[in-house]
């Protein structure tokens, strides 16, 4: 465990805060790893990372105020001290795709602009799709489309039409990707049932796909078996898992989860 | 199978002398499987109660100087729940002895969650008097030999499988707990559990763990654990199973010079992956090779020889 310094907090939307902090490890880590973030007193709880600076040493978590461990963090300030462990798991395979779509939904997108960052410096081919409920709950909205300007597409959606098309990012997705099959991989991360939607698709248009699992998560370093899913731990074989691991656990992927207690709960 | 690397623990057949330990993984069939599948000679599941269990908050497991503190809390879904799960898992091919990790808040408890995961199909049940880090139950109970016995007995009346009683460390004289346990009929005993411990964050002048107590695992036991296990191979008859941290072969043969018929492995799970067994095993094997014997049996004990 290492504490670290709160450098920066940002107000990104509706009840979501980013909170800079410098860390080597962090910094270079790759995107879709995510830490255990402590807050002192209160709780730890996974993130993943939502931007790597590794000329600066920063690093950052963007999070939604949801339960007891995130209002804690959203009172945190710049000097506060938050304990940080990791990062841990793997990441975004972007080995060999040159033309990828990236699907975020929500605060999903967290774990996804650190990628869409590299793979525009990758100069690759890039499909962004934004959903969120509505307009003030669209994360990283000017942050990613000034990014993905060069060679890019984006298109935004919500669900009560505040912004973009109206509807859900799935549906976009679905009506899109038989008229652009020549995507080399999909990356998404999201709620797990928009994940699961993507799992659906990527097999009816046998499309490559990618996406970032949450679980409830204890040591993060593949030993307590509390974010098991089949046979894979999330904290040690994930978060990133692909499509051919998600056919394994068909069974539980957007399904089931393991409670804290270890007994199944639904998704 | 070489025959060369099989131990028979209170007959229970270990294609090998490495076991998955208590508290690692151990909650799914898939986990329990995967752990046989990368060559442990058995697997040990969590601990498991009669009622179900959330544990502590986190943080839960942290890491420190030559291991890791944790204070889980005996999270479980419960005897009934697991029992479930264990028969789903009896239905697919484990290949190796699975021994159901329990505790209880009492005698009673104890005897009756033994029964449901035995009735289930556990090959045997491993006893857990020595947990750390709640209170009524685990080391409570271990660190004394009368309650050892009671539990020891009540169990033994409740199952026909092998009892296992795993011991903890934090007691003045770990053979006379083992010595009871025997007694009172157990099969075998393994040993150590985690020694109680602690961590505090200089920045916030915080315990680290939620639960402040844990327990330590991982090599900085090591020495402890291997003393124990020389301690309680002197004075007991029944198979001594050895565990705290071995991450290599040498630490295994350490162990099994000192007495232990098999050992197990938790901690090095984090740091060396799943094939950490069978690398632990081909290396017990060359070293039993290399020394002309027999059966990594042959080495049992071997440095009580004067």
């Amino acid at each position: 465990m290492r504490t670290v310094a709160i450098a920066n907090v940002r107000d990104e939307c509706a009840d979501v805060k980013s909170f800079t902090f410098s860390d080597r490890l962090c910094a270079s880590a790759e995107p879709g790893q995510f830490v255990m973030i402590w807050i002192p007193g209160v709780d730890e709880v996974p993130m993943s990372l939502s931007r790597l600076n590794p000329a600066a040493t920063l690093a950052a978590v963007t999070v939604k105020r949801v339960g007891e461990a995130t209002t804690a963090l959203h009172r945190l300030k710049v000097c506060d001290v938050i304990g940080v462990r990791g990062p841990f798991g793997r990441g975004y395979d972007i080995s060999r795709f040159q033309k990828v779509m990236i699907v975020g939904g929500g605060t999903g997108v967290a774990s996804l602009a650190p990628l869409v960052e590299l793979l525009v410096k990758r100069k690759k081919e890039i499909t962004l799709m934004l959903g969120a409920k509505s307009r003030d709950e669209l994360l990283f909205l000017d942050r990613l489309t000034s990014l993905s300007r060069v060679k890019s597409r984006v298109v935004v959606t919500t669900e009560d039409a505040s912004y973009g098309l109206q509807g859900l990012v799935t549906t976009q997705v679905e009506n899109s990707l038989p008229k652009r099959k020549e995507f080399d991989m999909i990356y998404a991360c999201g709620p797990e049932r928009m994940m699961h939607k993507m799992f659906l698709l990527s097999k009816r248009f046998s499309v490559h796909l990618q996406v970032s699992l949450e679980r409830f998560m204890r040591c993060a370093i593949g030993i307590c078996g509390t974010c098991l899913i089949g046979r894979y731990r999330v904290c040690r074989d994930g978060p990133v898992f692909s499509s051919e691991q998600l056919l394994e656990v068909e069974d539980e992927f957007g399904r089931f989860r393991l409670g804290f207690d270890g007994q199944r709960l639904p998704v | 199978m070489s025959s060369r690397l099989t131990v028979d623990i209170a007959g229970l057949k270990l294609p090998n002398p490495t076991m998955l330990a208590a508290g690692i993984l151990g909650l799914s069939p898939e986990s329990l499987l995967e752990a046989a599948e990368n060559g442990a000679g058995a697997v040990v599941t969590k601990s498991v109660g009669l009622k179900s269990r959330v544990g502590y908050a986190n943080p839960a497991v942290v890491q420190v100087d030559g291991g890791l503190l944790n204070a889980i809390g005996l999270a479980n879904p419960g005897a009934d729940y697991f029992a479930e799960e264990i028969r789903g898992l009896k239905k697919r091919k484990l290949g190796v002895p699975l021994i159901a990790s329990v505790f209880g808040f009492s005698t009673e408890e104890f005897a009756q969650a033994a029964e449901i995961l035995a009735k289930a199909g556990a090959d045997a049940v491993e006893l857990n008097v020595s947990c750390p880090h709640v209170e009524k139950t685990g080391s409570e109970i271990g660190q004394d030999p009368v309650l050892v016995r009671e539990v020891v007995r009540a169990v033994k009346t409740a199952v026909e499988k092998p009892v296992v009683v795993k011991l903890t460390p934090n007691v003045a004289d770990v053979v006379e707990i083992a010595e009871a346990a025997v007694k009172a009929g157990a099969d075998a005993v393994a040993a150590i559990n985690t020694l109680r411990g602690m961590a505090i964050d200089v920045e916030t002048a915080q315990p680290i763990l939620a639960n402040k107590i844990g327990g330590l695992s991982g090599s900085a036991v090591k020495p402890v654990a291997v003393r124990c296990v020389y301690e309680i191979y002197e004075a007991v008859k029944v198979p001594v199973i050895g565990c705290g941290g071995v991450s290599d072969w040498r630490d295994a043969v350490e162990f099994m010079l000192a007495g232990a018929s098999a050992v197990q492995v938790g901690t090095a799970i984090a740091s060396e992956g799943l094939g950490v067994f069978e690398s632990i095993t081909k290396g017990v094997d060359a070293y039993v090779r290399k020394r002309g014997l027999r059966s990594v049996r042959d080495i049992v004990g071997l440095s009580h020889r004067r």
